[in-house]
């Protein structure tokens, strides 16, 4: 493609390790964490042969399911599309020039990642309802009487879906993408500027091409998160196909066949990445070096700053801003609740979990992709990359393939134990909190270890031959060579996983132990019974809670990348 | 960072998380409740229980897969009672395995038999009616049966939430126990037909519709109504239930359509002598009272008076086909709000 990705190769790679067994120890860990990680799909597979194909599909295939493919194919596309699109034009706008607001909207369009996607969907619809401030102006500045006098889009429909799915997912692809412009987008643009391409052009030809990966990979991570949702999609009333998911199982007692349909699903998935993987073979871009001397932004004349502002101010007003005047409104009567000290512990409870999973998520991820860059093993590589699956699949149908093995192994430990000591530990895992940890590692691995894939993408092999030229072991290559141009990376795979884990409500609820709120449960309760405004409260602390490592850490990550 | 230390900090970490996780274990209390009813619904009850008898009671509230957590949990489960709402939810415990009878106790005696199961294994504690939602200003009727709800006079006019949730299941289940399998089909095409929109939200987006003027009626459970007029922090709601009237349907036996809650006893009860107070004292009157007036339902131990606010929704002639009947329609009621794509939304 450019020059400068044509310039890094030859591929000069370590085919041999110079202190053979080094490496080992890393395989193992690598291996074992990998394990861990896939065990709750293979519990699914399990659930899933174990009856054999389920009359379901006859039924399915007969009835919902050719209409329910179409739903859910038209509404990855348009998420895939929309994210795509806003998510690369505002990291290349926010990285690329400068305009009024930029500093403001290059952290503040990751604000609607702390808005959970059933909460979006439900404020977006309050806001645009018949009863909402949008129609009730149209009505007294028109003078209509009646919903049936006038027309409104209705957003409780296919393309409504796509707007508010993709208006809280499109931070996934903003964020790594922006984080590609920044490292080294901005010296290849320079380079492609100063051989005569205005910016537009460097974009199409140097900055598109190179942020390829990181599209693939943010798109791919609001993809499964389209594919595992439930609660937006049913509240809008869009019937994808994991609305069958959870109608197979709990309408039709049928959960082999609901289970078989959940991974017929991810197989369509994994074809996909696949397929764009693929597609991109031949192409590595990597960085030879941090470029600090950059030649700066391209400053905007005053119309097109404007415009470039809007383009980044629309989507932070659907992802964040509706969603945060609609809860602070019903927060507002609702002032009471903020004594409520079961609030303030389900708060404490969701910054724990939430705290525990980032932490354990990153350091394992960290730990197999090194595993998998230093040893090259296909079968690990395999294997991790079967481990971030979990999260296309239904949340709840995820949490049964977690709950039936831990509780196996809490039984059995517990016999074994029980039989040869006399101890009872009873339920050790599934009992606890831990389960919930052990949850959203699982869920939210593909965070993890997509932003430390990418992260380890952008380091040459180069660092590593060098390092270990000089007679350092992969251990304190990591140390002195890898891990600080790591660390944006590492950054960003905590946050993710830690917003995701504050909003997590599936599987909190499925495993937790008694008495045991999160946040996310919380609005659960009184959202599960039609009674949402009671749950503003903790909705709000959710979306504050996700702001304030997102504050944080995109701060942090800026000033390293500057 | 060396292997080992990477190593050691993932492994410190591990039981950092461990270690602070643990308290949740402690599953201590008197009777534990594993319930997908919300908490504030059940707690005025739970605290009436243990001031009359001192026994203390923990919940986990959980939603889907609460059958499959007890099942896995097997002989280790805390686990002592299951509190659900919907006939089908306390069906599928029964048929997982995780419940076991209760004979012998007050309970079974309160209880009327059509709202027990069959073998015992769960009992009914509070009925709601799926009922009629119909606009004061658009609709003269003030009797309706279910049958009518497809005939082409309401063209356009009914809004529901989606034929796959559990409420509108039980209700297609009770049709078919009354009329069949086909009178069935037919009737939700009829109703499909005669939907203003495509079915979304829940039952009270649906008064909200009507308030709206998308629809004329609307099918619904009865508490929601009684939420929405006492919704003192939301007072638009009232507004939605002030644009409606309570209309019972009936079968042809002249009864609408009950569902319940319901509770079971775990089949592997820790504390199977404390569970089985706590299923005696819910069937009493005193908590019969507390618990059907907490969430505007109706008691099932007959001649307790409801609240005035329920007898304003009109007289509810609970229907008396057995329960257990109803949820073994289920299945078919799923498969025929696919076959005839009822979430689609109208066709013809």
């Amino acid at each position: 493609m450019s020059a400068h990705a044509s310039l890094l190769k030859p591929d000069l790679r370590i085919r041999r390790r110079p202190r053979p067994g080094v490496g080992k120890r890393w395989l193992v860990m690598a291996t074992l964490i990998a394990l861990v990680t896939v065990m709750p799909v293979v519990s699914l597979i399990v659930i899933a042969v174990s009856s054999g194909a389920s009359e379901s599909w006859a039924h399915l295939l007969s009835t919902v399911l050719p209409e329910a493919t179409r739903v859910t194919i038209l509404l990855m596309l348009g998420v895939a599309l929309v994210t795509g699109i806003v998510g690369v034009v505002t990291a290349w706008l926010t990285a690329s020039f400068d305009f009024p607001g930029r500093r403001l909207f290059s952290w503040a369009l990751v604000l609607p990642l702390a808005v959970p996607t059933y909460i979006a969907a439900y404020c977006v619809t309050e806001f645009l309802h018949f009863t909402g401030p949008v129609q009730t102006a149209i009505r007294q500045g028109f003078g209509y009487a009646s919903g049936r006098d006038y027309w409104f889009p209705d957003v409780r429909s296919l393309p409504g879906a796509v707007i508010i799915l993709s208006s809280v997912l499109y931070p996934y692809v903003f964020l790594t993408v922006r984080l590609v412009f920044l490292m080294q987008g901005r010296k290849a643009a320079d380079v492609a500027r100063t051989l005569g391409s205005g910016p537009g052009m460097a974009f199409v030809r140097v900055l598109l091409p190179m942020a390829r990966p990181a599209i693939a990979v943010g798109v791919a991570l609001a993809l499964m998160e389209t594919i595992n949702d439930i609660g937006a999609v049913e509240f809008l009333g869009v019937r994808t196909l994991t609305f069958s998911v959870y109608s197979t199982w709990l309408n039709r007692g049928d959960l082999a066949g609901a289970t078989q349909l959940a991974l017929a699903m991810l197989v369509v998935i994994v074809g996909l990445v696949l397929l764009e993987r693929a597609a991109r073979r031949d192409q590595r871009y990597t960085l030879s070096r941090d470029d600090r001397a950059s030649v700066g932004r391209h400053p905007l004349k005053a119309g097109y700053g404007l415009l470039a502002g809007l383009a980044c101010a629309l989507p932070i007003a659907f992802g964040f801003g509706i969603p945060a005047y609609i809860l602070g409104d019903y927060a507002f009567r609702r002032l009471d609740q903020f004594t409520d000290a079961a609030l303030w512990s389900a708060l404490g409870n969701t910054g724990l979990v939430a705290g525990a999973a980032g932490l354990l998520t990153v350091l394992a991820a960290f730990m197999t992709s090194y595993g998998v860059r230093l040893t090259r093993s296909p079968t690990l590589l395999a294997l991790v990359r079967l481990g971030t699956l979990g999260y296309a699949i239904p949340g709840t149908v995820l949490a049964i393939g977690i709950l039936i093995p831990l509780a196996a192994f809490d039984n059995a430990l517990d016999a074994v134990l029980r039989n040869n000591f006399g101890i009872s530990t009873g339920l050790l895992l599934s009992g606890s909190g831990a389960a919930i940890v052990y949850a959203c590692f699982v869920r939210f691995m593909a965070m993890g270890y997509g932003a430390m894939e990418s992260g380890f993408a952008k380091l040459s092999p180069h660092l590593d031959h060098a390092s270990r030229t000089l007679g350092h072991g992969p251990g304190r290559t990591l140390r002195t060579v890898l891990l600080p141009l790591m660390s944006p990376a590492l950054l960003t795979g905590f946050m993710l996983v830690f917003v995701d884990s504050v909003k997590e409500l599936s599987a909190t609820i499925l495993l937790r132990p008694f008495d045991f709120e999160t946040l996310a449960t919380f609005v659960y309760a009184s959202a599960s019974r039609s009674a949402f405004e009671d749950a503003a409260v903790a909705a709000l602390l959710i979306v504050a809670t996700g702001i304030l490592p997102v504050l944080v850490l995109t701060r942090t990550i800026l000033k390293q990348a500057r | 960072m060396s292997f080992k230390t990477t190593a050691s900090a993932f492994t410190l970490s591990i039981a950092a998380v461990s270690a602070a996780m643990t308290p949740g274990i402690a599953s201590a209390a008197d009777v534990n409740i594993y319930t997908s009813r919300q908490p504030e619904l059940i707690q005025p009850v739970l605290d009436a229980f243990t001031e009359e008898t001192g026994l203390s009671t923990a919940t986990i509230f959980i939603d889907k897969g609460l059958e499959q957590r007890v099942s896995a949990e097997g002989a280790n489960s805390p686990a002592d009672v299951i509190m659900t709402v919907d006939i089908g939810r306390l069906d599928a415990a029964k048929q997982e395995g995780v419940t076991q009878a209760v004979t012998g106790e007050t309970i079974n005696e309160t209880i009327p038999a059509e709202f027990q199961d069959a073998d015992n294994q769960w009992f009914g504690l509070t009925a709601r009616g799926r009922v009629v939602y119909a606009s004061k200003d658009r609709v003269d009727v003030d009797a309706l049966t279910y049958k009518e709800l497809a005939s082409p006079e309401w063209k356009g006019r009914i809004c529901t939430r989606s034929g796959q949730h559990q409420y509108n299941i039980a209700l297609i289940a009770a049709y078919i126990e009354h009329y069949g399998e086909d009178a069935a089909r037919e009737w939700v095409t009829g109703l499909r037909d005669n939907l203003a929109r495509r079915p979304e939200g829940g039952d009270r987006d649906q008064a909200k519709a009507i308030f709206a003027g998308e629809c004329d009626i609307a099918i619904g459970n009865t508490y929601y109504v009684g939420q929405m007029m006492t919704n003192e922090k939301e007072p638009e709601q009232k507004e939605w239930a002030e644009a409606i009237k309570v209309i019972m349907p009936t079968f042809d036996n002249g009864k609408t359509h009950a569902n319940i809650s319901g509770i079971a006893l775990a089949k592997n009860a820790p504390n199977k002598e404390n569970a089985i107070k706590l299923m005696n004292f819910l069937s009493s009157e005193e908590a019969q009272k507390i618990y059907a007036d907490a969430n505007y339902e109706y008691p099932l131990e007959p001649g307790i008076e409801t609240s005035d606010l329920v007898q304003g929704f009109g007289e509810f002639n609970k229907d008396d086909i057995s329960l257990s009947a109803i949820a073994s329609h289920r299945d078919a009621a799923s498969r025929i709000v696919d076959e005839v794509a009822y979430d689609s939304g109208p066709q013809s």
